[in-house]
């Protein structure tokens, strides 16, 4: 069996949902939340280098790069914020980020 | 290689901007007190960077292999993004000044994040928006969190991170589909791949890239973080969020649709009807319970969103017009009325409840005044200059044959209309609360033009009106 586009795709397509559930579900810890982020970028970037392959063009690519380098600047400020949160609260639980409701 | 450096011209604004910025953080690091200097700087950088825009030849100029686009519809957001913006800076100066005293880089970030508008506003293909909006996101973020020492505001900056970048996740995902299944990411081969149609890969990319957008404008079913983050962020944060980012995420939002998919308008006026209404009635109902100011302006900023993408719906050249005379108004409207609320401050400190409002015609006629003419206005009641806002997007609807659209919009707009008369009612007809501090010269000044905006533009409606046209037709 050779593996085609859209076995990629269906890789990519798993990881965003897991992503997806990892952001709502979880209950427990913010630093999951952060990963979960990273995982939905990086179902984006596998779908952008297999469409670049596939379609022989270099753009694709060139966005995954970018891609790469924004999601490196957002987590450093994420995690920021993160400690910043942290240093108020005295906690980084999920259920105890509830001052204002919503 | 024979390639030539790209034409830097159509950037000058941006490239102003960006490198003010990092001067003034020079400035404001190796000089000590140096935070009312960076402040001006700062104004003064914004000023420059709307003039510089208004100064650069006609017509449309592009750059960089055509992912920067410089039109009349960009120059004109433009202004307002960074006229907003240094509005947002000058409202923040009488705020908390012992603490703002010591944090010069509330300016800096401001004026990275007007960069970032800058960009989205001119993009013209996928990378330059992703680019763009994360520029603008990320000193978002971190302004949501400026009140280092404070719960709520730290709070407000975690969710706001959190929700934002999770949008910014489902708009790549979104990006990467429509790529795919286009094979190119330039808005124009956007539109050329899908004059015939589209299949549902290019669909689904299309809803996620909506949903992402829907987020950055807080219309629902994406608006969850707007009223935490609107109350828990300092107040000249949420005066600067409910105006500038406002109008760069509309005017993004206007060119995907219009120039990335005009070959298949009904299936993404379909979504824009939806989110519409649903942003309008949300908008309209869940503000009537609200005691606190800030939550209720989130909620009332909500339901504009939902009034702006009315026109955005019509699909047509009056309806982009007819978003544009709103947004204008919009931000006239609401920088004024932060205005007022960024004067809600007693000896104890700042106060955000309604009720600290009752009596103000007693206490402090001027203010009463304007801020119940800013309310008037933003409930949509003639002569102001809401209602104009209001009457040009519900044209468009009628135009397009959108007359549910329409009908909804203006019912949501009588149910909008109850909680702003409400505040007017408790402001003149209440027992008086305790006096507030005289009002500080800068807000004076917001609320004084602004106010008058509202009232006269009646008067003399057409510069305005032709700026929106010449800006709506570079689109089509």
């Amino acid at each position: 069996m050779t593996i085609g586009l859209g076995h990629y795709l269906s890789v990519a397509a798993i990881l965003f949902t897991l992503g997806i559930f990892g952001i709502f579900i979880n209950r427990k810890n913010v630093i999951v939340i952060l990963m979960s982020i990273e995982l939905i970028l990086l179902a984006v970037n596998i779908n952008l280098v297999a469409f670049s392959t596939h379609l022989g063009d270099i753009v694709g690519q060139v966005f995954a790069m970018l891609v790469l380098t924004v999601a490196a600047a957002e987590a450093a400020i994420g995690l920021a914020i993160l400690v910043v949160y942290f240093r108020n609260r005295g906690s980084i639980a999920v259920e105890d980020i509830n001052l204002m409701k919503g | 290689m024979n390639q030539q450096l790209p034409s830097l011209y159509p950037v000058l604004p941006e490239i102003v901007l960006a490198c003010g910025a990092m001067a003034l953080l020079m400035l404001g690091a190796y000089r000590k007190r140096s935070t009312s200097l960076v402040d001006l700087g700062a104004v003064a950088l914004l000023i420059l960077a709307a003039f510089v825009v208004l100064w650069l030849p006609g017509g449309t100029l592009t750059t960089f292999g055509g992912s920067f686009v410089l039109d009349d519809f960009a120059r004109l957001l433009k202004v307002l993004a960074f006229v907003a913006s240094a509005a947002a800076i000058v409202m923040s100066l009488s705020y908390d000044p012992v603490e703002r005293q010591q944090r010069f880089e509330y300016s800096i970030l401001i004026v990275l994040s007007a960069v970032g508008m800058g960009m989205l506003i001119s993009a013209a293909d996928l990378i330059a928006l992703y680019v763009g909006l994360e520029l603008m996101s990320l000193a978002l973020y971190v302004v949501a969190a400026f009140s280092r020492d404070d719960v709520r505001s730290s709070e407000a900056g975690l969710k706001y991170f959190v929700l934002g970048a999770l949008s910014s996740g489902m708009l790549l995902y979104g990006c990467s589909l429509i790529y795919g299944f286009t094979g190119t990411v330039s808005f124009a081969g956007i539109a050329k791949a899908t004059q015939a149609g589209a299949g549902i890969g290019l669909i689904f990319g299309l809803v996620f890239l909506f949903a992402g957008l829907c987020f950055k404008v807080s219309a629902v079913p994406f608006h969850m973080w707007t009223p935490d983050v609107y109350e828990g962020a300092p107040t000249p944060v949420t005066a600067f969020f409910a105006a500038a980012p406002k109008v760069a995420g509309i005017a993004i939002f206007v060119r995907v649709a219009i120039t990335a998919f005009p070959g298949i308008v009904p299936q993404w006026q379909q979504i824009l009807v939806f989110v519409s209404i649903a942003s309008m009635t949300l908008g309209a109902f869940a503000a009537i319970g609200q005691r606190n100011i800030k939550r209720l302006m989130a909620y009332s900023s909500i339901g504009h969103m939902g009034f702006a993408l009315i026109g955005l719906a019509a699909g047509s050249a009056t309806g982009v017009q007819g978003v544009l005379i709103y947004m204008s108004i919009y931000l006239a409207m609401t920088l004024g009325t932060f205005a007022c609320i960024l004067s809600m401050r007693r000896a104890e400190g700042p106060v955000e409840q309604i009720s600290d409002l009752s009596g103000l015609a007693r206490t402090n006629p001027a203010m009463a005044f304007f801020l119940a003419l800013l309310l008037f206005s933003l409930a949509g009641i003639p002569p102001l200059a809401g209602f104009f806002a209001k009457y040009y997007v519900f044209l468009a609807a009628m135009q397009s044959g959108l007359f549910t659209l329409a009908v909804l919009g203006v019912l949501a707009s009588v149910v909008g209309a109850y909680y702003y008369l409400l505040i007017v009612k408790i402001m003149y007809f209440d027992e008086p609360a305790p006096n507030f501090q005289p009002m500080p010269a800068e807000l004076k000044f917001v609320l004084g033009v602004t106010g008058l905006f509202n009232l006269l533009f009646f008067v003399y409606p057409a510069p305005l009106l032709q700026a929106a046209s010449t800006a709506a037709k570079s689109l089509f």
